[in-house]
C-alpha cells in the first residue's frame, strides 16, 4: 500500500499541484494580456482604453469573461455538433499543454524531457486543427474560407520556423529546452544570447510567430472586413471564449519560445550584482512581456498583408533565407571547430 | 510495471479502435480525424518504448503536415460515400489477400527478432548502447555515420519525386498580372511622378 502511495499516488498529486501552479498564473496572464492589448493600443491611438470597470479598468477582463460565460451557447442547426465543439477545446488544450516543457528557471520545469523543443514544435504544428475543425464544422462559407486561409498560413510559416530552430539547435547540440537556455550563458552576458550571433534568424522567427498565431499583420483568417470574423463567426459564449483564450495563450507561448531560443530564457542580462539579485522566473516574465509588447505594437502600427504577399513572404523569402542559414551556420560551426560536442 | 502495462493497453486499444473507425466512419472528414487519433496513440506507444524522438517526429510529420493535407483534400472534395461503398464486396478478396501477406511478413520479421535476435541483426551496423546515449543521438549516429550514403540516396529519391510532382502540375497561364516587388522598388519618383504648374482656369 505504502509502495503504491510513494510510487504512483503521491507523484500524481504533486504533478497536479504543479500543473495548477502553471495554468493558474497563465490564465491570469491571458486575461490581463487582453487588457494590456486594449490599453497599449489605446495609448498608441491617443485614446484612453477600458477605464470604467474597477480602478483604471483593471476588472475589465473579469467583466468580459463573466459576460461570455452568461451568454447562450448557440449550436448552428446544420453544424456538425461534435466536431464543432471539439474545435475550440483542441485550440485551448494545445495552448496549455505546451507549457509542460517550458523552464521558468533552472530546474523549474514540469517535464524536463530530452526532446523538449521538438515537443514544442509538434504542439505548435497541431494548432491548425482547432481552426480547420471549427471552420469545417460550422458549415458556413465565411468560416470555411477563414479556416482554409489560416491552415495554409500556419503550415507555410511552420517550415521556416523549423529551420530557424535547427540553426539554434546546431549551436546548442541538444534538444532539451533547459540546455538551450544554459548554452546561452557565458561571459558576454546578454550579447552571448543567440539573438546576437543569429540576429537575422531571430527576426525571421519573431515574424513567423506572428503568422503562426494569426496576429497582425497576418490576421487574414479573421480579416473582419472581408470574412466577418473568419473561422469563429458561428461561435458564441464559452466555445468562443475558448478560442479567444487559446489565441492569447498561444501568443504568450510563442513569446516564451522566442525568449528561450533567442533571449536567454531566465538568464539575467549580465552576470553581476544588481542583475543577479532578481530571480530567474522574473527575468523570464520580463522577456515574455517585452515580446508581447512588440506583438501589440505591431498590431497598432502595420496594415494587413494581402494573401499572395503573405505566401510570397513565407515561401519565397523566409524559406530560402532560413534554409541558407542552416547551411551557413553548420558550415561555420564545422570550419571553426565551434560545434558543440566535438571539443 | 502495472501502470506501464495499463497505459500500453489503453493506447493500443484506442489506436486499434480508431483505426477501425477510419475505415468504417460514414463521413470522410471523420475518417481523417480518427486517423489522426490513431497517429497520436502510435506516438504514445513510441514514448512508452522510450523512443521519444520517433514519437515527436511522427506527430510533426504525419499529424502536423500529412494529415492536414488529407483533411484539406477530403474537405474540398464532394465525395458521395455511399457510392464508394458499392464495390466493397467485390474488392474484399484482393484487399484481404494484401492484408494477409502484410500480416505474414510482419510475423516473420517479429518472429525472427524474438527467436534469433543475432540472425535478425544480419549485416546491419550495431546500434549504440541505449544506456550511454539518448535515442536522438543514437539515431543520428546510425543515419549520418553508418548509413550516410543510403540516407542521401533516399533524400535524392524524395527530391526527384518532388520535382516530378511540381513539373506535372505546374502550368503557366498567360495574362496573369503578378506583383513584381523588384519592379515596384526600382521605380523612382523622377520617372513616375511629374509635377506640373497648372494655371488657374486653364487645365492641362
Amino acid at each position: 500500500m505504502i509502495e503504491l502511495w510513494d510510487g504512483y499516488v503521491w507523484p500524481t498529486i504533486w504533478i497536479v499541484i504543479k500543473i495548477v501552479l502553471i495554468v493558474g498564473p497563465l490564465l491570469l496572464a491571458v486575461a490581463y494580456l487582453t487588457y494590456a492589448e486594449r490599453k497599449v493600443i489605446a495609448a498608441m491611438h491617443l485614446r484612453k482604453g477600458p477605464n470604467v470597470v474597477g480602478p483604471f479598468g483593471l476588472l475589465q477582463p473579469m467583466a468580459d469573461g463573466l459576460k461570455l460565460f452568461l451568454k447562450e451557447t448557440i449550436l448552428p442547426s446544420r453544424a456538425n455538433r461534435v466536431v464543432f465543439l471539439i474545435g475550440p477545446m483542441v485550440t485551448f488544450l494545445l495552448s496549455l499543454i505546451a507549457w509542460a516543457v517550458i523552464p521558468f528557471g533552472e530546474g523549474l520545469v514540469l517535464a524536463d524531457i530530452n526532446v523538449g523543443i521538438l515537443y514544442l514544435f509538434a504542439i505548435s504544428s497541431l494548432g491548425v486543427y482547432g481552426v480547420i475543425m471549427a471552420g469545417w464544422a460550422s458549415n458556413s462559407k465565411y468560416a470555411f474560407l477563414g479556416a482554409l486561409r489560416s491552415a495554409a498560413q500556419m503550415v507555410s510559416y511552420e517550415v521556416s520556423m523549423g529551420f530557424v530552430m535547427i540553426t539554434v539547435l546546431l549551436c546548442v547540440g541538444s534538444l532539451n529546452v533547459t540546455e538551450i537556455v544554459l548554452a546561452q550563458q557565458g561571459p558576454w552576458g546578454m550579447f552571448g544570447w543567440f539573438w546576437s550571433p543569429l540576429f537575422p534568424m531571430a527576426v525571421i522567427f519573431f515574424i513567423s510567430t506572428l503568422a503562426e498565431t494569426n496576429r497582425h499583420p497576418f490576421d487574414l483568417p479573421e480579416a473582419e472586413a472581408e470574412l466577418v470574423a473568419g473561422f469563429n463567426v458561428e461561435y458564441s459564449a464559452m466555445p468562443f471564449a475558448l478560442f479567444y483564450l487559446g489565441e492569447y495563450a498561444n501568443m504568450i507561448l510563442m513569446a516564451a519560445m522566442t525568449s528561450i531560443l533567442f533571449l536567454g530564457g531566465w538568464l539575467p542580462p549580465f552576470d553581476i550584482a544588481p542583475f543577479t539579485w532578481i530571480p530567474g522566473p522574473i527575468w523570464f516574465a520580463l522577456k515574455i512581456a517585452t515580446c508581447l509588447f512588440v506583438f501589440l505594437w505591431v498590431r497598432a502600427t502595420f496594415p494587413r498583408y494581402r494573401y499572395d504577399q503573405l505566401m510570397r513572404l513565407g515561401w519565397k523569402v523566409f524559406l530560402p533565407v532560413s534554409l541558407a542559414a542552416v547551411v551557413i551556420v553548420s558550415g561555420v560551426l564545422i570550419a571553426f571547430d565551434l560545434a558543440p560536442g566535438t571539443s | 510495471m502495472i501502470v506501464q502495462g495499463l497505459a500500453f493497453y489503453l493506447f493500443a486499444f484506442i489506436a486499434v479502435a480508431a483505426a477501425v473507425m477510419v475505415i468504417s466512419a460514414r463521413n470522410p472528414v471523420h475518417s481523417v480525424l480518427f486517423l489522426i487519433l490513431t497517429f497520436f496513440n502510435a506516438a504514445a506507444l513510441f514514448v512508452l518504448m522510450g523512443a521519444e524522438f520517433l514519437a515527436m517526429i511522427l506527430i510533426v510529420v504525419y499529424v502536423g503536415a500529412v494529415a492536414v493535407m488529407f483533411l484539406f483534400v477530403v474537405m474540398m472534395l464532394d465525395i458521395n460515400f455511399a457510392e464508394l461503398r458499392q464495390g466493397f464486396l467485390q474488392y474484399l478478396p484482393i484487399g484481404g489477400l494484401v492484408g494477409l501477406v502484410l500480416l505474414a511478413e510482419l510475423l516473420i520479421i517479429l518472429g525472427g527478432w524474438t527467436f534469433a535476435p543475432e540472425a535478425a541483426m544480419g549485416g546491419s551496423a550495431p546500434a549504440p548502447a541505449p544506456e550511454t546515449v539518448s535515442n536522438t543521438d543514437a539515431l543520428g549516429q546510425l543515419i549520418y555515420t553508418h548509413y550516410f550514403y543510403l540516407f542521401q540516396a533516399s533524400g535524392l529519391v524524395l527530391l526527384i519525386a518532388m520535382i516530378g510532382a511540381i513539373v506535372l502540375t505546374h502550368r503557366r497561364r498567360p495574362g496573369v498580372r503578378r506583383q513584381n516587388i523588384g519592379d515596384q522598388l526600382r521605380r523612382h519618383p523622377d520617372e513616375s511622378v511629374e509635377v506640373r504648374k497648372v494655371e488657374t482656369g486653364r487645365g492641362i
